[in-house]
């Protein structure tokens, strides 16, 4: 089976369409799927939902479509430094729901092992727990999360072989393995495609078996806040 | 007289102990990482890595190297990598020992309010309610009184909460608290603080 593609705008063809859920990798602005965000916006889909830990800034990640109002509802955990995500959320143009970093990553892993719930104690007795069914464990209260079920993964690896083994590199590996398993399709936009059997198999973060579609590129890798010492403090 | 930023985080290391695996909230948590000396001390950054090194020298900058202050970071030679589902299954699986954070509010329940104003700018809880949920102790960093110079450490919390009920020990530039049955017990006063000074800047329940 072929999943390699020449460009995210191909590899988006066919599963890309309004009105879907899209699982998306990535942490602020390290390891997120930067090429298909954009090809993603050059296709023009609409009321777009977006689980993601975070939303971008203005003018990049996630941020790039707000701009074009193609994202009508994010699932996020931190939405910060994002001027134009705070005034459509203010005039009340994009629904948001607050999800507790874990919990949205579980949800996600949940949701890509075929779990439709599971009981946590992050965000008992906060407005989280609102509506949420609760239940007492060893005398310990938990509530019911969902799991999370997309159309949709995008993500960003590392490295890839042509039937979709993956390999992150350090931190930018965050979101992107539980993103892309709660897809139906999932698509990896990769630095480099490697020929099969050049990984190590002992080596692989996500097996194949979730990534169905491959494009790769070159990619920015915007630093979100670069914080470094001086030389001389060694 | 009381303690500054850099006094109150090197009262926060003391809390730590050789061998833990601990995570370090942004402000003046992340100062106590100054402070550890010789202790063998493993940080946790939740955006998924154990062994978080130091700032990276100018011109070393990896954008796939960050804290979960998104600010460029370096690894050492123990360092694991790992995604964020398994990140947050340590801290909710109680794994982390300890995890020292900031506060806007502390009830003398141990309530925490750390995320949310209402009526302002909103950005969400991050990882801090699976945070205070999962590990093993909470300790709160954070200046004893608001700007316009109202006890921060309250009966109960106003504002909306990251866990209820999950703090174990306030440290102030006035001192240190513990929450304990029936409210907050004064563990120490901060260095030319006197306990007077501390209880009348303390609107929560002391016992």
């Amino acid at each position: 089976m072929q999943k390699i593609y020449n460009s995210a705008a191909e590899a988006l063809e066919g599963v890309l369409t309004d009105d879907i859920l899209i699982a998306a990798g990535g942490f602020g602005l390290c390891g997120i799927p930067e090429l298909l965000l954009a090809a993603i916006r050059d296709a023009g889909a609409k009321n777009l939902t977006f689980a993601s830990n975070n939303a971008g800034v203005d003018d990049f990640g996630i941020g790039i479509l707000l701009q074009t109002k193609q994202v009508k509802k994010m699932i996020s955990s931190y939405v910060g430094e994002n001027a134009e995500f705070m005034r459509q959320y203010l005039s009340g143009e994009l629904e948001l729901e607050f999800t507790p970093q874990g919990t949205l990553a579980e949800r996600m892993r949940a949701g890509g092992c075929g779990i439709p719930g599971f009981y946590t104690k992050t965000g008992v007795g906060t407005v989280i727990a609102d509506g949420k069914e609760s239940k007492m464990f060893n005398g310990e209260e938990y509530i019911l999360e969902e799991g999370l079920f997309a159309d949709l993964s995008i993500v960003k690896a590392w490295k890839a072989d042509d039937t979709g083994n993956l390999v992150f590199r350090k931190t930018a590996r965050n979101f992107n393995p539980p993103a892309a398993m709660c897809g139906k399709v999932c698509i990896a936009e990769v630095e480099e495609i490697v020929p099969r059997g050049s990984l190590d198999p002992d080596t692989i973060h996500l097996p194949g078996i979730y990534v169905h579609r491959i494009v790769q590129g070159t990619h920015e890798k915007r630093i979100e806040q670069r914080t470094t010492r001086k030389r001389e403090d060694a | 007289m009381a303690w500054d930023r850099n006094q109150m985080a090197a009262r926060a290391a003391q809390e730590l102990e050789d061998g833990m695996y601990v995570n370090l909230g942004i402000g003046i948590p992340t100062l106590v990482a100054n402070y550890v000396g010789d202790k063998d001390i493993t940080l946790q950054s939740e955006n998924g890595m154990l062994g978080m090194g130091p700032f990276p020298f100018e011109g070393d900058e990896d954008p796939d190297l960050i804290n979960a202050g998104k600010q460029t970071i370096t690894e050492l030679s123990r360092t694991a990598y790992f995604d964020s589902a398994t990140s947050f299954g340590m801290i909710r699986g109680g794994k982390i020992a300890a995890a020292i954070l900031g506060a806007m509010e502390v009830a003398e329940n141990g309530d925490l309010a750390n995320w949310m104003i209402p009526g302002k700018l909103v950005k969400g809880m991050g990882g801090a309610m699976d945070l205070v949920a999962g590990v093993g102790r909470v300790v709160v960093v954070m200046d004893h009184t608001n700007k316009h110079g109202d006890s921060k450490v309250l009966k109960s919390c106003t504002l909306p909460l990251t866990g209820k009920g999950v703090v174990d020990r306030i440290i102030t530039n006035l001192g240190v608290l513990d929450v304990v049955d029936g409210g907050l017990r004064i563990v120490e006063c901060a260095d030319g603080v006197t306990e007077e000074e501390l209880r009348a800047a303390t609107q929560a329940t002391l016992v």
